[in-house]
């Protein structure tokens, strides 16, 4: 058990615990972009950042990597948190003027406007990582990547060509937290990263329900015939 | 074969014999900056003139490492008595050559090839006497510029190896105790206590630990690492054995960006010749410790340099860093524990073993032991890799051993510690130079890079120029490295041409703030450091771009106009002639003058005139 205080109060943690677990749990609000409570983070978006004491020394961290510490003093709105909160989504703003979750954060810490040039190439993303994360971990197929680096970096499948891997579950565009990702099921197919997959339809209802290339990568990755998963989960 | 101390001995015995047969050994400098000046047409050229007189047996020449004074290349030493020879080749290779050959046979020191002091009164003849030297002490260069670095019996043969032997029968703790009581500290730039961290390393779990160097130098301008890397590659293994043997691991990786292709050739080549030897394997000097060093390329990514960006890396992901909350000593590479450092820390440990900790600190300041390789770059006259001891002042660096500032020009500041390190002014001049005094002024040792400017340098575009560099190698992972450096460059490159507005500066220490107070790693902590230092120094400067639209260095083309003063003009003819888009117009002796629309402000017309008759609006 590790005790510790957020903003002057007093909290219990478990040894292993981040910061920003304890502090969500406990009531505080940090923002977040890039962390998923299943996925894990690899600390990107920076907006969660805290200032922490321990001892004479103060830092600025990710409460979303930084482990809980006995005697440890949190401060979650210190005047440069919210400079750095205020900065970052200053930046994204700018980098993703249409993104309706960057406006609503950005607007809640009173950054209505930019200062800088409005990016229209960057679409919605905010390179937090989440889709190419879940593609690994959670679908295992590791589809999407990053490529370049400095402003030119992007989210994207090796070489920017349709991904031999990829299954067409679409995953990645359900756990994107703009919307950036592109999905589009129209005439018996769905596209995604510039890949079109046939889809599936349920002999019993007639209704096209997901990719037979998934379909296929369910069936050989847990035995069950493919008959079967052919059969759309409502008629199941 | 396991090797033993009688086996180095007598190594060292047959190649001093094998010396002895020469009459003369020449050493020519085949590092990176002679090379591009001709060294080694001056190696061939002197090789095929010694068979022709038939001394071929009887004079010895090498290619050795870099000597330092890359200014004056290509650099040779020849005989005992050391006599310096620079700038070999470089006006008539024939004649320069045969002037060697007279000097190899009867002595005759051949004065036009001497070094020669700033106030043209003096020729120096040997290394020991000419000021870039004599302020000098090189210790992890001592034998850059000596031996061959192709060839390990000469690194034995002198005195190469025996630290290793000694640490194998010190305790490792011992050799911790050592290495934190010299007060070697990390010269990659951090400058982490080398002791603490291996006593870290070694009380982390884990059955399988790694040792590290880092030679993935990026800096623009900085060579300290690969002249190390190339000229002394055996200084950096046995370092690392020895750490290895400290710390308790068995594997090191040697990480080299692939740019450095004579680095890597040499380190490859060092590493199969320590196995030959016995010297890297299992069961070393019959110590029962096994040590093996693999080098791994760097694809040339500048973030790559920073240790966690580097481990991932060596695993084979993309290049980007991580958080540090939990150490690399205690999990690096694969989650094991991991000792990084430069490899000019490594090169620092042989010595520090041989001579003993209280030898090194001794060297220094009272927190910052030993010495410091700087490549000293820019605006001086003798551009080269020194090697000084901590302490030594700014003034000394850049005066002393530089020789001043070319042309005589106005010194104006001293960027230190990389891209992102700070530019100091001359106030600052008579500062100590050490790890702790940089970064007070703003600025940091880093890896060791010092580019020093003059009165014709814009400290506003100099910003701009180190942004350009951080905005590309950003490895873009976090959101103010990636987002806020570009911005800040975008600010200041709208100050360059003209277009700042009230509140620019502001806006910019408000952004440089943020980003390194919430950027991932040392990169973009770092990034904002020359905006910051030289708003912090040179306010003024910035305050006339955009308040006034003026460029008060005549750099920033948008905000200057180049005119000529009829007054002073004596219509010599010289930047007409120079002007590379004849643009000047005017007689012999007749007032001359620049057509404005034409002009394309390259400053060359300014920088050739003798009667400062050309003047910057």
């Amino acid at each position: 058990m590790k005790e510790f205080k957020i903003n002057g109060r007093k909290v219990q943690a478990e040894k292993g615990e981040t910061v920003l677990e304890v502090a969500r749990r406990e009531g505080f609000d940090i923002p977040t972009l890039c962390y998923h409570e299943k996925l894990g983070s690899d600390g990107r978006c920076r907006l969660c950042i805290v200032e922490v004491q321990r001892g004479n020394r103060r830092r600025f961290v990710t409460s979303c990597l930084y482990p809980v510490e006995n005697g440890i003093d949190v401060y979650t709105d210190s005047k440069d948190v919210i400079l750095i909160r205020k900065t970052i989504l200053e930046l994204l703003l700018a980098r993703c003027p249409s993104s309706d979750i960057v406006q609503h954060l950005a607007s809640e810490y009173g950054v209505h406007d930019v200062r800088y040039t409005k990016d229209v190439d960057k679409g919605k993303c905010i390179l937090c990582g989440q889709c190419i994360r879940t593609c690994e971990s959670i679908v295992g197929v590791s589809a999407l990547c990053m490529s370049g680096k400095g402003p030119a970096k992007k989210v994207t499948t090796p070489f920017d060509e349709p991904s031999e891997v990829c299954i067409g579950c679409g995953a990645c565009a359900v756990v994107c937290p703009t919307g950036h990702i592109y999905i589009e099921d129209r005439g018996g197919y769905r596209t995604i990263w510039r890949k079109k997959f046939e889809l599936a339809r349920c002999p019993q209802c007639n209704r096209l329900h997901a990719p037979i290339e998934q379909l296929e990568f369910i069936s050989k990755k847990t035995g069950v015939d493919i008959d079967e998963l052919l059969i759309c989960q409502n008629c199941k | 074969m396991n090797i033993s101390l009688e086996q180095l001995d007598s190594i060292t015995a047959r190649y001093t014999e094998k010396m002895a047969g020469y009459g003369k050994v020449v050493r020519i400098c085949c590092g990176t900056g002679c090379v591009s000046s001709g060294a080694l047409n001056v190696y061939e050229g002197l090789k095929k003139a010694l068979i022709e007189k038939g001394l071929s047996d009887s004079v010895l020449v090498k290619q050795t490492g870099c000597h330092g004074l890359c200014e004056r290349g290509p650099i040779v030493v020849l005989g005992e008595e050391e006599i310096l020879y620079q700038s070999v080749g470089k006006r008539n290779i024939e004649d320069d050559i045969s002037a060697l050959l007279n000097t190899i046979t009867d002595d005759t020191i051949v004065e036009r090839m001497l070094y020669q002091g700033e106030d043209k009164t003096k020729r120096y003849i040997s290394p020991k006497d000419i000021p870039f030297y004599a302020g000098q002490n090189r210790i992890v260069l001592s034998l850059n510029g000596i031996i061959d670095a192709e060839d390990i019996e000469e690194y034995i043969s002198q005195g190469g190896y025996r630290a290793l032997y000694k640490a194998l029968l010190m305790e490792p703790e011992e050799i911790i105790d050592w290495i934190e009581k010299s007060g070697l500290r990390g010269r990659g730039g951090g400058g982490f206590p080398t002791g603490t961290k291996w006593r870290s390393c070694r009380a982390a779990h884990g059955d399988v630990k790694y040792v590290v160097a880092n030679g993935d130098e990026g800096d623009p301008g900085a060579f300290m690492d690969r002249s190390l890397m190339e000229g002394n590659p055996h200084g950096v293994i046995e370092g690392m054995i020895i750490g290895g043997y400290a710390i308790g691991s068995n594997q090191g990786f040697i990480y080299v960006r692939d740019e450095y292709p004579l680095a890597v050739s040499r380190l490859l080549k060092a590493i199969e010749g320590a196995k030959e030897y016995g010297l890297l394997g299992k069961n070393i000097f019959d110590s029962g410790f096994d040590f093996d060093i693999k080098v791994f390329r760097g694809g040339g990514a500048f973030v790559c340099g920073e240790s966690t960006a580097l481990m991932s890396s060596i695993e084979g992901k993309s290049g980007e860093p991580r958080a540090k909350y939990i150490h690399t000593v205690e999990k690096g590479i694969w989650e094991r524990p991991t000792n990084l450092n430069n490899v000019e820390t490594w090169a620092c440990v042989p010595h520090i073993i041989n001579k003993g900790w209280e030898w090194f600190a001794s060297i220094g300041t009272s927190h910052s032991k030993g010495t410091k390789v700087f490549s000293l770059v820019g605006k001086v006259k003798n551009t080269g890799l020194i090697e000084v001891p901590m302490g030594i002042t700014l003034r000394e660096i850049i005066y002393d051993l530089g020789g001043g500032i070319q042309g005589d020009k106005q010194f104006k500041a001293v960027q230190t510690g990389g891209p992102s390190g700070g530019c100091i002014p001359e106030a600052y001049l008579e500062m100590p130079v050490d790890f702790d005094s940089l970064t007070k002024l703003g600025s940091m040792m880093g890896s060791g890079g010092m580019i020093v400017m003059d009165e014709r340098n814009c400290m506003v575009d100099v910003a701009r120029y180190f942004l350009k560099f951080l905005v590309e190698e950003s490895c873009g992972k976090c959101t103010p490295c990636r987002e806020g450096v570009r911005r800040m460059y975008e600010i200041v490159d709208r100050i360059c041409h003209g277009e700042g507005k009230k509140g620019d500066i502001q806006h910019l220490e408000e952004l440089a703030h943020a980003v390194s107070l919430s950027s991932l790693c040392g990169l973009g902590q770092s990034a904002p450091n020359p905006v910051l230092s030289t708003i912090k120094y040179f306010r003024d400067e910035y305050t006339l771009h955009i308040e006034e639209k003026k460029c008060p260095a005549g750099v920033c083309k948008a905000l200057i106009r180049f005119s000529i003063l009829p007054d002073k003009c004596t219509g010599c003819m010289r930047c007409k002639a120079e002007c590379p888009v004849q643009c000047i117009k005017g007689e012999k002796k007749e007032v001359h003058e620049i057509d404005s629309d034409r002009c394309i402000k390259c400053g060359t017309c300014y920088d050739v005139c003798r009667f400062d008759a050309v003047i910057i609006e």
